[in-house]
C-alpha cells in the first residue's frame, strides 16, 4: 500500500514537471509568435480605448508592454507578471484577463462537461451495440453514420442544427447562454440549461464517433476470445457476456480515450461557441485574435494548454490506478 | 461482361474517385473571377435550375462560389499536408535514429504540439503572420505532422530490428544503402496513405479557421467564408447558403477519405493480393 502511494506521488511529480516544461515552452512560443506579428498591440490597445489619451497614460501602457526593450527582457517581465497572477488587461473587454478567463471558463466548462459526458455515454452505448451486432445490418449502418459524422465540420453541423431546431421548429433559442434582456443575476438554472442544449449536442455529435468506433473494435476483439467462447458454451446469453466480460474489458480504454480527447474538445468548443454566440473561452479567443487583443490571446492560450495537459495527466494516472495490469507493471 | 477481380475493381474505383477530385479542382480554377460577380437583381434567390445552389445576399451564384471554394480548399489541403508530411518524415526519422536525447526531445515536441488545442495554435500562428493565406497554411502545416511522425517513428524502429536489416549491416552495407533499399520502400506507401488521410483534416481546419474570420480575406470564395456570411441571414430563413456549400464540403472530405482508404488497400501488402 505504501509502495503504491509512493508510486502515485512520483508519477504526479514527474507529470507535473513535464506540464511545467510544456507550459514554459508554450509561453515562449506564444510570446514569440505575438511579437512577430505585424500588428502593433499598443496601437491596437489605444485604438480600442476609443478616446484620446494623455502622454503619461501612453507611457504607462508602453511600459507594461515593454516597448523599446529587448524581447527577452520583455518576455521575462511578462512572465513574472503572469506568475504573480497578473495576466494584463484585455483591450477588447477593458477588464483584467484573469477575471474574463475565470468567468468565461465556467460557461465553457458547463458546455464541455455536458457534451463530454453526453458523447461518452452515447458513444459507449452505440459502440457496445455495434460490437454486439458485429457484421450485421445495424452495425454496418451505424459504422457508416460514424464515418460520415467524423468528416463533417463542427461549425457546419452547428449551423444546420441551429437552422432546423431554432429557425424552423423554434424549439431552442438562436444563441447566447441566457435570454436577452434578463440581468445575469436573474437567469434561472433552467434557462441556462435550455440555452446549453443545442451547443452541447453539437459538440457531442462531433466526438462520439471516435469513441463508438474504438469501443466497437475492442468489443469485437473480446467477443472473439476463447473465454467468451467458453462462456457461450456454458450457456451465457449475449447480455450476460456483455456485462461480465465485455464491459469490464472495454470500459477503461474508452474512459482513457475520453480523457485524452480534451484538446479536440476544446478546439470543437471554439467552433461551437462561435456558431451559437455562446459567451465562453472559445468565442473570446476568436474575438481576441480578430481584434488583436494580445493579453487575452496569450492568457487563453496558456490556460487551454494547462487544461489539456491536466486532462492528459489525469488519463495517465487513472489508467495506472485502475487497470490492474498497468498497476502491476509499474510496481 | 467479363468479371473483374477485386483488385481491378478497386483500381477502377480509385481512378474514378481521383478523377472526380481532379475535375472539381480544375473546374474551380477554370471558372473566371467575373463569373462569381452577380447582380443585385437576383439577390437571395432560392435554388432553381438557373442557380442550382441559389444566390447569396449580393446576388452571386453560390454554385460557382462553392466550386471555387472547394478548389481553394484542395490547394490549401494539398500544400499544408505535403509540408506536414515532410516535417513528419524528417522528425520521425530523427526520432528513430536511436539516440536517446533526440528521441526524448521529439516526443516532448509532439506532446507540446498536441497539448495546445489546434484551433488556438492556428489562430496564434495566423495572427503572427498577419492573418493571411500564408498564415493559414503555416498554421495547418505546423499542427498536422504529429500522428504521422509517430507512425513513421514506430515503423522505422520496428524495421530496424528486422533480421534482414541486421544481415545487411553485417554484410557491410552503409546506413544510406539500408535507408534507400530497406527502409524507404516500406515507408513511402505509408507516407502516401498518411498524406491522403491527413488531407481531409487539413481541409476541415481550413474551413473552420476561415469561418472564424482568420486566414483568407472576405472577398475570397472559401467555404468557411460563405458559411460565416450565411450566419447573418440564417434567422431570416435563408437556408441554402448555409446548407448546400457545407454539404459540398462534406462530399469533398468523404471523397478524399475514400481515396485514402482505397490507396491503403492497394498499397498495403496484406490486402493488396486479395
Amino acid at each position: 500500500m505504501r509502495g503504491r502511494f509512493f508510486n502515485l506521488c512520483s508519477a504526479l511529480i514527474k507529470n507535473g514537471m513535464k506540464i511545467l516544461s510544456l507550459l514554459l515552452a508554450v509561453s515562449i512560443i506564444a510570446f514569440v509568435l505575438v511579437t512577430l506579428s505585424p500588428i502593433d498591440p499598443v496601437q491596437q490597445y489605444i485604438l480600442g480605448l476609443g478616446t484620446a489619451i494623455s502622454q503619461e497614460q501612453r507611457e504607462e501602457i508602453e511600459e507594461y508592454w515593454g516597448v523599446g526593450e529587448p524581447p527577452v527582457e520583455c518576455y521575462i517581465n511578462w512572465l513574472t507578471n503572469v506568475l504573480r497572477g497578473d495576466l494584463g488587461v484585455s483591450s477588447l473587454y477593458r477588464r483584467p484577463v484573469a477575471d474574463i478567463i475565470g468567468e468565461r471558463f465556467l460557461s465553457s466548462l458547463a458546455l464541455m462537461v455536458s457534451s463530454w459526458l453526453l458523447s461518452g455515454i452515447i458513444g459507449f452505448s452505440i459502440g457496445c451495440l455495434m460490437g454486439m451486432r458485429h457484421g450485421r445490418f445495424l452495425d454496418r449502418f451505424l459504422k457508416k453514420v460514424c464515418y460520415i459524422l467524423s468528416s463533417v465540420p463542427t461549425f457546419w453541423l452547428g449551423l444546420v442544427l441551429l437552422l432546423v431546431f431554432s429557425v424552423w421548429l423554434g424549439w431552442f433559442p438562436i444563441g447566447f447562454s441566457s435570454p436577452i434582456g434578463v440581468l445575469s443575476g436573474d437567469v434561472t438554472f433552467g434557462q441556462r440549461l435550455y440555452h446549453l442544449v443545442l451547443p452541447a449536442f453539437t459538440l457531442s455529435l462531433m466526438s462520439f464517433p471516435n469513441i463508438a468506433l474504438h469501443t466497437r473494435q475492442k468489443l469485437v476483439e473480446v467477443l472473439e476470445s476463447d473465454y467468451v467462447l467458453f462462456a457461450r458454451a456454458r450457456g451465457e446469453g449475449n447480455w450476460d457476456i456483455l456485462r461480465r466480460h465485455g464491459i469490464r474489458n472495454i470500459l477503461m480504454p474508452a474512459v482513457t480515450l475520453q480523457f485524452t480527447s480534451f484538446a479536440e474538445l476544446f478546439g470543437g468548443s471554439v467552433m461551437a461557441e462561435n456558431v451559437f454566440s455562446y459567451p465562453g473561452l472559445g468565442s473570446a479567443v476568436a474575438a481576441a485574435g480578430l481584434n488583436s487583443d494580445v493579453p487575452l490571446l496569450l492568457g487563453i492560450t496558456l490556460f487551454s494548454t494547462l487544461f489539456v495537459c491536466v486532462g492528459n495527466m489525469v488519463a495517465d494516472l487513472l489508467y495506472a490506478a485502475i487497470d490492474p495490469r498497468v498497476r502491476e507493471a509499474v510496481e | 461482361m467479363k468479371r473483374l477481380n477485386r483488385r481491378t475493381r478497386l483500381l477502377i474505383l480509385t481512378a474514378v474517385t481521383a478523377a472526380a477530385l481532379i475535375c472539381m479542382y480544375v473546374l474551380g480554377l477554370a471558372i473566371p473571377d467575373e463569373a462569381v460577380e452577380g447582380s443585385f437583381l437576383e439577390a437571395g434567390e432560392p435554388p432553381s435550375f438557373e442557380h442550382i445552389f441559389g444566390t447569396d445576399s449580393l446576388g452571386r451564384d453560390l454554385f460557382t462560389r462553392t466550386i471555387k471554394g472547394l478548389s481553394l480548399s484542395i490547394t490549401v489541403g494539398l500544400v499544408a499536408s505535403a509540408v506536414s508530411a515532410v516535417i513528419a518524415i524528417l522528425v520521425g526519422l530523427a526520432a528513430a535514429t536511436g539516440i536517446k536525447g533526440i528521441d526524448g526531445f521529439i516526443n516532448w515536441l509532439i506532446d507540446l504540439t498536441m497539448g495546445v488545442p489546434h484551433t488556438i495554435l492556428i489562430i496564434l500562428i495566423s495572427f503572427a503572420l498577419g492573418r493571411g493565406f500564408t498564415g493559414l497554411l503555416a498554421g495547418i502545416a505546423a499542427t498536422h505532422w504529429c500522428s504521422l511522425a509517430r507512425l513513421i517513428r514506430g515503423e522505422v524502429l520496428q524495421l530496424r530490428s528486422q533480421q534482414y536489416v541486421a544481415i545487411s549491416r553485417k554484410l557491410g552495407k552503409s546506413n544510406r544503402w539500408i535507408l534507400a533499399h530497406h527502409l524507404l520502400p516500406h515507408l513511402v506507401p505509408q507516407l502516401l496513405v498518411g498524406l491522403v488521410l491527413m488531407f481531409p483534416h487539413a481541409i476541415l481546419h481550413e474551413a473552420s479557421i476561415s469561418f472564424l474570420g482568420f486566414g483568407l480575406p472576405p472577398e475570397q470564395p472559401a467555404i468557411g467564408i460563405i458559411l460565416s456570411e450565411s450566419m447573418r441571414y440564417l434567422s431570416a430563413g435563408m437556408w441554402w447558403p448555409a446548407v448546400l456549400p457545407g454539404a459540398a464540403l462534406v462530399l469533398l472530405v468523404l471523397l478524399v477519405d475514400k481515396l485514402g482508404d482505397e490507396l491503403k488497400m492497394i498499397l498495403d501488402p496484406y490486402s493488396a493480393q486479395e
